[in-house]
């Protein structure tokens, strides 16, 4: 599939996947692959903290939109200044401070399961109808809270049976259920518990809510590397190649070569049984053993994306 | 002073361990609990959301309220344990513990069955930000209090501000003390009528986004809890003196990522600022290291054979060079991520002064039976075997 056709398949993508994953790395990568083919980006940060702006260099994320890159802007998205947000545009403006401030939203969220989502999720889809940008990324909390963020539209409407909030989350709800409008890309490790808690997710999401989901991103994947582990093979290259290997040296050279054989297996076999259990198609990143994210690595996994996107048939 | 793990297993009577999620906290509680139990001590491990296998292997196929003994041919194999050695576990049921604890302060059964239906309450026992790290706490104090364990060791919810267990208990007593909300506690319908002009538009703007009947649920519970804040405050402040305990130690557990890591350090410095001191930081798949040469070395030493085996033209010669190529570019970038993992944890490393610090390297599966609990049991506390 083109990376263009890709990009343009909807116009929400929430990136999901448990703490650790490497959601906001693959949101990066993402983001960059799509801007390089001229679409703009938005990126929309729900959790206040994250590496994402140290990642393009630049300083932490705002309410306010920045420029991370040409073509890709990005700013938060939290709960509390979504609220204040809505409150401003019911022309509730002056109440709205102290109902932050006195912990009421607290409160009140606590009274309406969900709402914290709803609003988050509302504001995006303001964003969406606006169109905000070509493609907007959604950076979606950690761990098994996608499922209850994306299900909280459907939990609301039956918490709340009138207001303006239960047709937000109505208006939410067509949204993630249209996959022109929005889709879910899940990301994961090729290791074990990873893998057993994406299918989890991914089934509950297609079941439960019914959001259209996109390839799956399989994360830190060791670069493939064909290594020779004994030394005794290792001495026969070194006469043949006419180089000094001392005997420590051929040691630590072997052990390290058997430690990526059995990595590599390990987690080609997971991303096969990921297969197995899920018939997604794959993107895989790379794992970088080189140098901290940074500008140049970000483009490294765009790079790998874009090849993951082009190797896929067309849908 | 230099804490060990020996030490903590052997002598301490509350381990909590902390740090974010996915860095196997959970796996590290269980191997602490085994490994107290297997020098004699009565154990018990709290676990909060361990994965299906390791949950299953202990026994815990659904929320358990209850510690439950787990069979000691299972923890046990070749019966080398002393034999007052008991261990036990329990997944913290949160809306459960809730309920004990809302039924035990009631003034009456009539009070607790109003609390228990009221739908807002429901809400907060499931989902309120904090309930679970608050009730794990609860559960602590109540092992620690009828228990009769002498090594209870605790898992904390994995909350992206892991230290969130520790201002749990305030913040719910906060939430309680509102004023906003004290004044909702007078007769249902009076709020109406109060003065206070900033209360009513409160209020009004409260019905006009949720609705009236969110609002009426809100007044219903603060009628309802009204004379069992006490009973809740007592309670926080009991279990806020358990946790500065001298007996009570702290695992920081993470991995050596770089946003683990950072996520640790904020940790030990939040600790700190509580008199906490870290005893153990235990961090998990770490990348081995393959004896000591520099990267840099290595890579050019790759790249000059690389060169050689370009131009030799015997191709024999020619795949014997690209081979070993290969080798030292593989080494190379294991001892890079090494030293950048090394240089990760140095901060956190020396904010944690004595404490105790063991690296558990990547393991081939995950964890999921005692077996694999046992060993990673052995790398924790019999390293230089492991590794000679």
């Amino acid at each position: 599939m083109e990376l263009t056709r890709f990009c343009s398949t909807s116009r929400v993508v929430i990136v999901a996947g448990k703490g650790g994953v490497g959601k906001t790395t693959t949101t990066a990568a993402l983001a960059l692959a799509a801007a390089r083919t001229g679409m703009s980006v938005l990126i929309l940060e729900v959790e206040g903290k994250s590496g994402l702006s140290a990642m393009f260099g630049r300083p932490p994320l705002t309410y306010e939109e920045m420029e991370l890159a040409p073509g890709i802007r990005a700013r938060t998205l939290t709960p509390d200044e979504a609220l204040l947000d809505y409150l401003h545009n019911a022309g509730l403006r002056r109440i709205s401070k102290r109902l932050v401030n006195s912990g009421a939203l607290d409160v009140v969220a606590t009274a309406v399961p969900g709402m914290k989502d709803i609003l988050v999720l509302g504001k995006v889809k303001q964003l969406e109808l606006r169109r905000a940008a070509d493609v907007i990324l959604l950076d979606a909390p950690a761990a098994g809270h996608a499922v209850s963020f994306l299900l909280s539209p459907r939990g609301l409407l039956d918490a709340v049976r009138v207001g303006p909030i239960r047709k937000q989350a109505a208006d939410v709800i067509d949204m993630l259920s249209d996959p022109v409008r929005c889709q879910v890309v899940l990301v994961t490790l090729p290791e074990e518990t990873p893998v057993n808690e994406l299918v989890d997710t991914a089934f509950a999401i297609e079941d439960r809510v019914g959001v259209s989901l996109g390839p799956i991103v399989v994360n830190g994947c060791y670069p493939h590397l064909e290594v020779i582990e004994d030394e005794d093979e290792i001495e026969r290259d070194a006469q043949l190649a006419d180089v000094f290997v001392s005997e420590r040296e051929s040691r630590d050279l072997a052990r390290a070569a058997e430690f990526r054989a059995r990595r590599q297996e390990l987690q080609a076999s997971e991303a096969d049984r990921l297969a197995d259990r899920l018939p997604l198609p794959q993107v895989r990143l790379p794992f970088l053993f080189h140098a901290e994210l940074g500008r140049p690595e970000l483009d490294v996994l765009a790079d790998a994306f874009t090849t993951g996107i082009e190797a896929l048939p067309n849908a | 002073m230099t804490h060990s793990l020996h030490d903590l297993v052997e002598h301490g009577h509350i381990v909590i361990c902390c740090g974010t999620g996915g860095v196997g906290k959970t796996t590290t509680a269980a191997v602490l609990a085994l490994e107290g139990a297997r020098r004699g001590r009565d154990a018990v491990v709290v676990t909060i959301d361990p994965a299906k296998r390791l949950a299953n292997a202990l026994g815990l196929a659904e929320l358990s309220n209850t510690a439950h003994e787990i069979d000691r041919a299972l923890w046990d194999p070749e019966g080398g344990a002393p034999s007052n050695g008991r261990l036990a576990a329990l997944m913290l049921d949160t809306k459960s513990t809730f309920d004990t604890l809302v039924t035990r302060y009631a003034e009456s059964p009539q009070q607790a069955e109003r609390i228990l239906a009221n739908r807002f309450y429901r809400n907060i026992s499931g989902a309120l930000s904090g309930t679970q790290e608050y009730m794990a706490m609860e559960k602590l104090h109540e092992l620690h209090e009828d228990g009769g364990y002498e090594l209870i060791v605790v898992d904390t919810p994995p909350t992206r501000h892991a230290l969130d267990f520790l201002d749990a208990p305030q913040r719910l007593l906060r939430l309680l003390d509102n004023h906003i909300f004290r004044l909702l506690m007078m007769p249902t319908r009076a709020y109406l009528r109060v003065a206070s002009v900033a209360v009513q538009m409160f209020l009004r703007t409260v019905s006009k986004v949720v609705g009236t009947e969110v609002v009426e649920d809100v007044v219903a519970f603060f009628r309802a809890f009204e004379g069992m804040e006490q009973g809740f405050r007592e309670r926080a402040e009991r279990v806020m003196k358990l946790l500065a305990d001298s007996g009570t130690r702290f695992v920081l557990v993470t991995t050596p990522r770089r946003d683990a890591v950072e996520e640790a350090e904020f940790f030990a410095q939040r600790l700190a600022e509580t008199s906490i001191d870290v005893d153990a930081l235990i961090v998990n798949r770490v990348h081995p290291r393959f004896g000591d040469e520099n990267p840099d070395g290595l890579r050019r030493r790759a790249a000059e054979l690389a060169a050689s085996a370009g131009a030799a033209a015997d191709p024999a010669v020619k795949d014997a060079g690209s081979r070993l190529a290969a080798l030292y570019d593989n080494l190379a970038d294991f001892q890079e991520i090494s030293e950048r993992e090394a240089t990760h944890l140095t901060g956190v490393q020396g904010r944690v002064g004595g404490a105790a610090i063991a690296h558990v390297p990547f393991l081939a599966t995950d964890v999921h039976d005692f077996e694999g609990l046992r060993e990673v049991g052995r790398l924790l506390f019999e390293p230089a075997e492991v590794r000679g």
